[in-house]
């Protein structure tokens, strides 16, 4: 029954002279200076154009992409309007449109990420420097937000994996945290405190290092839009959306389980590990079912999948861990 | 209490107030009152240059019920604006601000049942037991029933006295629909505080009106009466007076 996914038809979505380029990597010549000096052909240009072409490969994917395939369950992927123009992202607003709306203000260059903590690598590095050893691959997964909506996305990125070994995090390093840029000038939604800024997310190391934790760069083959999180952003397929923490300036390595934003903005209702789980309620409402944005009227509402239909890949994190408590 | 004093300016002068409500003032409310239908649909269809949304469901659900709100606080307004504006006659707009109160509630609750659940009776069930913002969304468009049931004249004149008590259940379900509002947002409660702040200033205007009523007459006020009040006491002196 493990059928692939259907794919959307690529004229819907991407410009032709994307769309040729998808299945090839990025030759040493197109590659930046940086890339070049680490010695490494395959490596990831970004151009800081939201919405521009990436070229990416999804070979190195073919064993993940089918793992988005849930059984019985028919997962097309959202089309890039709804998945760009239904975005939670509290810096720009709390409104769901917020973001499409004033996300476009931000400058995503230049842009630079810092690495520190329990590591033996660290350091601030320039975006460009910090992505060019990658090759991007697509993905597509299932969304699953706390709110009880969901969506299938295609992203592009890479795994987080990759990017954290080449930092060579220490024994000490048991917890991987994030954080966002703070800029209220571009970001009107900073302005108020209704988050404590900069908004902050986290992983335990296992969870990080799992093959399907992703950094994402791009969607539907281009550029990542600025709403969805440009220029870098984090997907863990498993666990509720807000993990999927956006605008990344920092990663640290850490030895405590570090503070993330809606578990301190309201921790009786947003845990620390948010994995999705339709056995364990929201206070406020049920997550046994959730609304797949752009199901047909009448037929939007289908069960929610322990783990987000990725139990196989990663249940065996939380052997032996009482859910109900560590929600 | 006196009629708008002759001198007084006032629109369309061939006409009498009940002609002037008839023929004028309450078609003109009907149709401003079924606007909102025309933009959620405009939202909904992408229609006049709007950007369809994108979950159309949750939008439905989100405008008919603050819509519902809306009305509800609008029938709330015009005890206040008679008084304040000397506006005699607007009362004869409330029942219609009622009855589209329920229309846009029972809209909302349709939403909710048939497109947001499906139709699935036992999630509708269990959300009303399980879910407090639900159980008290739920019993304000429970008690909006009986209030438009009763709103033709036939049942005020049949209820007599028992009409007005029975319409005062309208504070109640003002303050648990903006209850309900809050409850369900998940963490940017301006709107709903917005609404709770209108709220408070609709039912505290009744409140402070009827203490100051009160006061003057010492040997019927209980020394410590006062702070005990409810809302819905207060209120009496609203359709007594």
């Amino acid at each position: 029954m493990a059928a692939r996914i259907p794919r959307i038809a690529p004229s819907e979505i991407t410009p032709p002279e994307v769309y040729f380029n998808r299945r090839a990597f990025l030759t040493g010549a197109l590659a930046t200076g940086a890339g070049a000096a680490l010695g490494r052909a395959a490596a990831a240009i970004v151009p800081a154009q939201s919405g521009a072409p990436l070229a990416y490969t999804t070979d190195a994917a073919e064993s993940v992409e089918a793992l988005v395939h849930a059984p019985g369950q028919n997962e097309k992927p959202n089309t890039w309007e709804q998945i760009t123009h239904y975005n939670n992202y509290y810096e720009f607003g709390t409104g769901k449109s917020d973001p499409a709306e004033y996300a476009g203000q931000l400058q995503t260059r230049p842009w630079s990420v810092t690495v520190d903590g329990e590591a033996e690598v660290t350091g601030n590095l320039p975006l460009e420097e910090f992505l060019s050893p990658y090759a991007l691959e697509e993905r597509i997964y299932r969304f699953r937000c706390v709110e009880a909506w969901s969506m299938v996305i295609p992203w592009v990125g890479f795994p987080l994996a990759t990017l954290l070994k080449r930092f060579k995090p220490t024994s000490r390093a048991k917890y991987v945290a994030f954080q966002t840029l703070y800029r209220p000038s571009q970001m009107p939604g900073q302005r108020r405190d209704i988050l404590q800024w900069p908004y902050r997310e986290g992983l335990r190391i296992d969870e990080a290092m799992n093959p399907l934790t992703f950094m994402v760069v791009g969607l539907y083959g281009r550029v990542l839009p600025n709403q969805s999180g440009a220029p870098l952003r984090l997907i863990v397929p498993w666990k509720y959306g807000f993990k999927g923490i956006k605008a990344i300036v920092r990663i640290t390595f850490t030895e405590d389980q570090p503070a993330t934003t809606w578990s301190q903005a309201a921790p009786a209702e947003y845990g620390f590990y948010a994995n999705v789980n339709p056995n364990v309620p929201h206070p406020r409402w049920s997550q046994a079912t959730e609304r797949r944005i752009g199901n047909p009227f009448f037929h939007e509402r289908q069960p929610t999948l322990m783990f987000n239909g990725y139990a196989d890949e990663v249940s065996h994190l939380y052997k032996g861990m009482d859910l109900h408590r560590y929600f | 209490m006196t009629t708008t004093s002759p001198t007084r300016t006032r629109p369309f002068p061939g006409l009498n107030v009940e002609r002037r409500y008839r023929l004028l003032y309450k078609p003109a409310v009907f149709l401003a009152s079924l606007m909102p239908i025309g933009w959620i649909a405009s939202h909904l269809l992408g229609w006049f240059g709007f950007l369809p949304a994108v979950d159309p469901v949750k939008f439905l659900e989100l405008e008919f019920g603050q819509t519902a709100l809306n009305f509800i606080l609008l029938t709330l307004l015009i005890t206040p604006a008679r008084q304040l504006a000397g506006l005699t006659h607007l009362p004869r707009l409330r029942r219609m601000l009622g009855l589209f109160a329920f229309f846009y509630a029972a809209l909302h609750f349709t939403v909710y049942v048939v497109l947001d659940l499906d139709l699935n009776w036992r999630m509708v069930v269990a959300d009303i037991i399980k879910r407090p913002y639900i159980t008290v969304g739920f019993t304000a468009l429970l008690l909006l029933i009986p209030l438009a049931v009763t709103s033709t004249q036939r049942m005020m004149r049949r209820l007599g006295k028992r009409w007005t008590k029975l319409h005062r259940l309208v504070y109640l379900i003002a303050i648990l629909g903006v209850w309900h509002y809050y409850w369900q947002v998940k963490l940017d409660v301006r709107e709903p505080l917005l609404y709770a702040l209108i709220l408070a200033l609709l039912l505290g205007y009744r409140v402070v009106r009827s203490l100051r009523k009160r006061t003057p007459r010492p040997a019927t006020t209980h020394p410590g009466g006062m702070t005990g009040r409810t809302v819905a006491a207060a209120c009496d002196d609203i359709h007594t007076a």
